[in-house]
């Protein structure tokens, strides 16, 4: 018997090419002029493009284990792994002249993100808790050396060192909670710990702080209250690319993680965790409301705004069935796809020497540019959840599901409080729509992020017309895989 | 029955399709076009709605036109059209008001036209969706949806403390109706797995749950109709809002809620309705006689017909928890012809806005003198507001007195007090306006109705004379659905539940 076979192999490919693929970019950009960077550029979307073709050829809507169960590879895997393509993908077409005019537009940033993906892919995918926090460790080193990528501005090294800080104590928590589950259970890998769990432990004390732990770690990954700290000081800190970067791809990435550690390796101790997912996920939902009003920096409100969706991303946990995942998941696609219309266009405003960060920058956009003001219109309702948009779907989703759980309270303060968030979306459609400009010259964009800005916004629209699709996508690989 | 012609459909996706297509002509260069491609639409879709009509069976109480296609599978979501009696009568009147929306906002609005053209029919659309929707997420999708051009439209457009008024009208809404979307999940829940408004009405449900569900729809509903002591948005965005968006406020989205007490409240929890139809008269009966007093008291033209409305509407709200034919019927009656009266108030109001750029009382008097014509509608629809016989207003008040007497010899009493109130701040306004001595010198300089004015304001008042002389055919269209809703209300839900 071979050490490596192709039935290993054959599951991994995706991961295999990005690595490969980004190891050569990095020696291949050493060798490329300044003024040829668009290479690396065109390079790394090549490689995303080749990943998604990996992916689709490699999907077969099975569960398939490599490695003995420390790569998994199932149709929630494949799903979520597109899409992170897909949003990254989006993020450099968005980021490219934003990088540009700000000397960001250099190799590392290239290579730094497809690691970045790279460790993302392997959290979605990880079967085992090594694999697990070897992927986000990836990911999450990555993502630190991104955000002090603008190595001469203060504040993003300021961002990128809370960041760093911050990270590495959730981490620190993380792998304190593996190692007393591992205690208990003798398991790494997930499936084990879970077979074990569901016959039941003698002393469940250590197994219960070793949760406490790992629920922890999450709630630090995703930003949710009461570990929401580092989430408006990096995103108003970093480079706006990289706040879009942060905000978007990590979150799925994230959400796959919580698959994995909660559902594949917990589940039997749903009843545990889930108490203490209504206390993250009701806090997040208020205090993120409550505090995105404050603000004036379309960044750090945004940031505050994230934290209220990851609070109802775990909502969506609650109901510890299969039913309430698969509206997580389509509440995690549909918020990346708004996230990325948000920041694109705030990248988009934004011009040489000019950060279109502050909320007074959107001022007057109707009559600068009617379209782009629909468009965030239409992103803006979405994250309030009105209809006809996606994002009223996806809160729909998750609110059935929680009260599918017994919730009513929950889902009545939650309700109460997207009206407080419906305020700060309001405001920015009133600055747009009801406000004079302040500079009345037209925004012009390169046709690419023209057009893919306009397709992010009416996928937005369009979903909210149509949500079948994606809705069947989702509650098809969660009954696939889990 | 499956209707051939999807006539439900083209009310709805025409005036929408129109509104994005004049959106399309862009910049205010293309205004002429952006106008008369507006005109188009607007009548294109009161063209479809009349079918609505004439085709319809007076004789069953069912829900006619109906189409069903699945729309969300995996929510079990359907597009589930269809009307009867109670709401067949609202989406002509939607289509015709944005007609005369369309225009009324000819040569007022320079600013933007495409995008205002566009706003009122897109907002049409969606009102007639509201109405014949048969399907909870549906309606909600529209009845949400409508908030969007609505608050560009109180936004953008609107007086000086825009602003304040927009927000505060879309908030308010927009609290009510996520209440009333846990409702509809919780519906969904208990129904297994259905989404059906006709569902729903046939579902048991104990009386706890029963209170619970109709205070959540109370909250959505009564934001809307508004009922005091909810009502405090509508001055502020009646008064802010450009004349069109008055009209649409005042003519059809005021009527969504006492629409939704009659579509959701009564026959998803009749015991409910109930036991609360004492609180519920008690609101109604105080936005009667307080409201009244307060549009008494008002300065400016605009809040007091918005004052007006309000306690015109309470009798609406009156009128439906009576549960007797009369009352109903009659509130459905008062609906529609406060649509008309209110609608045309607010053009009137409109017309010496646009001359005087005042809504002040005090800025006017002896408006007669130079615009004669004007003076004769204006005194018409005033009338028709304070419910002279012959007028549509009489008939509606007339019916809910005559329900409310059957009920009780005092709720009658107090709702009666309205026809000595309405006459008394609707002549008093109009006396102060019209009449007297020219004394603001700027009013020497107005001249009276131009031919688009002119035909407006005639097309509304030839409605409200012929609703008030010959109201049947009116009512006929409503007996079998009203007596079906009637006996549906008064079976219990409690057993089985």
């Amino acid at each position: 018997m071979s050490f490596v076979s192709w039935h290993d192999l054959a599951p991994m490919l995706p991961e295999i090419f990005v690595l490969c693929m980004a190891s050569l970019i990095l020696l291949a950009d050493a060798f490329i002029a300044e003024g040829h960077r668009f290479i690396t550029y065109a390079a790394t979307q090549v490689t995303l493009l080749g990943a998604v073709l990996l992916t689709a050829q490699g999907a077969h809507g099975e569960t398939v284990t490599a490695f003995h169960g420390l790569f998994i590879e199932d149709p929630v895997a494949d799903v979520l792994k597109l899409m992170l393509y897909v949003s990254i993908s989006a993020m450099l077409v968005y980021s490219k002249s934003y990088l540009q005019v700000r000397g960001l537009f250099r190799g590392e940033f290239f290579v730094l993100v497809l690691f970045a993906a790279l460790g993302m892919m392997i959290m979605i995918s990880a079967g085992n808790f090594l694999a697990l926090y070897l992927g986000l460790e990836l990911q999450a080193l990555c993502l630190y050396a991104l955000v002090a990528l603008s190595r001469d501005s203060a504040v993003a090294t300021e961002a990128a060192l809370k960041y760093f800080v911050l990270g590495a104590l959730a981490s620190g928590l993380l792998l304190y909670g593996m190692s007393m589950v591992y205690g208990v259970t003798g398991h790494l890998d997930l499936s084990g710990i879970s077979a074990v769990l569901a016959h039941g432990v003698k002393d469940p004390t250590v197994l219960v702080f070793g949760l406490v732990f790992l629920v922890a770690g999450l709630a630090f990954k995703l930003g949710v209250v009461p570990f929401h700290m580092w989430v408006p000081d990096v995103y108003q800190g970093a480079p706006t690319a990289m706040t879009l970067f942060i905000g978007t791809a990590p979150k799925i990435a994230a959400f796959g993680f919580v698959i994995r550690l909660l559902v594949g390796g917990l589940q039997p101790l749903a009843h545990d965790w889930s108490g203490m997912l209504v206390i993250l996920s009701v806090l997040s939902i208020a205090i993120g409301n409550i505090t995105a009003i404050a603000q004036s920096n379309i960044k750090r409100m945004l940031a505050y705004s994230t934290i209220s969706h990851m609070g109802f991303v775990l909502l969506g946990f609650l109901s510890g069935n299969l039913q309430g995942y698969g509206a997580a998941m389509f509440y995690v696609l549909v918020y990346v796809l708004m996230s990325l219309g948000a920041f694109g266009m705030v990248m988009l405003l934004s011009r040489q020497g000019f950060e279109a960060e502050h909320l007074d920058d959107f001022k007057g956009l109707n009559q600068r540019s009617p379209w782009y003001a629909f468009l965030m219109l239409v992103v803006m309702f979405s994250m309030a959840g009105i209809p006809p948009t996606a994002g009223f779907y996806a809160k729909l989703a998750v609110l059935s599901s929680a009260l599918d759980a017994g919730y009513v309270g929950l889902v009545v303060a939650a309700v109460l409080f997207s009206v407080v968030g419906a305020f700060y979306y309001l405001r920015i459609v009133k600055l747009m729509y009801f406000d004079a400009p302040s500079d009345p010259s037209a925004c012009g964009a390169h046709a690419d992020v023209g057009v893919l800005m306009s397709a992010n916004g009416l996928a937005v629209l369009a979903l909210g017309i149509f949500p079948q699709p994606l809705m069947a996508l989702c509650t098809y690989s969660i009954w696939h895989s889990l | 029955m499956m209707a051939s012609t999807p006539w439900l459909s083209l009310a709805i996706w025409v005036p929408i399709l129109f509104g994005v297509l004049v959106l399309a002509t862009g910049s205010d260069r293309n205004a002429r076009l952006a106008r008369w491609l507006a005109l188009v639409g607007a009548a294109a879709g009161f063209l479809a709605s009349i079918p609505l009509y004439t085709q319809f069976d007076v004789h069953t109480a069912g829900m006619q036109f109906t189409e069903l296609h699945p729309w969300i599978e995996a929510l079990h979501v359907n597009y589930h059209l269809g009307v009867d009696g109670i709401s067949v009568l609202f989406i002509l009147l939607t289509s015709f008001t944005t007609v005369v929306v369309v225009a009324a906002g000819w040569k007022v609005i320079e600013r933007r036209v495409a995008q205002y053209m566009a706003a009122f029919l897109i907002m049409s659309g969606l009102m007639n969706g509201v109405f014949a929707s048969l399907d909870a997420i549906l309606f909600y999708v529209f009845w949400e949806a409508m908030l969007i051009p609505m608050f560009l439209v109180i936004g953008v457009w609107g007086g000086p403390n825009r602003v304040y008024a927009a927000v505060k009208f879309f908030l308010y809404t927009l609290l009510g109706s996520l209440l009333m979307l846990v409702a509809f999940i919780y519906l969904y829940q208990r129904s297994g797995g259905s989404f059906d408004i006709l569902d729903y009405q046939q579902l048991p449900l104990g009386l706890q749950a029963q209170v619970l569900i109709f205070l959540a729809f109370f909250m959505a509903f009564a934001v809307k109709v508004p009922m005091w002591p909810v009502h405090t948005w509508l001055p502020d965005a009646h008064v802010e809002a450009p004349t069109g968006g008055s009209v649409v406020l005042a003519a059809i989205m005021l009527k969504l809620g006492a629409y939704g007490f009659l579509r959701f409240c009564l026959p998803i929890a009749p015991d409910a309705s109930h036991l609360l139809s004492g609180f519920m008269i008690a609101l109604s009966l105080i936005a009667v006689v307080y409201i009244g007093l307060v549009a008494l008291v008002q300065g400016d033209m605009k809040k007091l017909i918005a004052y007006s409305s309000i306690s015109h509407m309470g009798f609406v709200t009156l009128g439906i928890f009576l549960f007797n034919r009369f009352g109903t019927e009659g509130a459905l009656v008062q609906m529609i012809s406060h649509g008309f009266v209110s609608g045309a108030l607010f053009l009137c109001v409109g017309v010496l806005y646009d001359r005087l750029h005042s809504r002040q009382i005090n800025d006017y008097g002896g408006v007669v003198n130079r615009m004669p014509l004007f003076a004769t509608l204006f005194m018409l629809f005033a009338m028709a507001n304070s419910g002279l016989p012959a007028t549509s207003g009489f008939v509606g008040e007339f019916m809910v007195i005559m329900g409310s007497m059957k009920v009780n010899f005092w709720y009658s009493a107090a709702a009666a007090t309205t026809l000595i109130f309405g006459a008394a701040y609707t002549l008093w306004m109009y006396k102060r306006v019209i009449f007297g001595k020219i004394t603001n010198p700027r009013v020497e300089g107005l001249s009276d109705l131009s031919t688009r004015e002119f035909l407006i304001l005639g097309s509304l008042a030839v409605v409200v004379l012929a609703m008030g002389v010959y109201p049947l055919p009116f009512t006929e269209v409503m007996h079998s659905s009203v007596a079906n809703l009637l006996s549906h209300v008064a079976q219990s839900k409690l057993k089985g539940a």
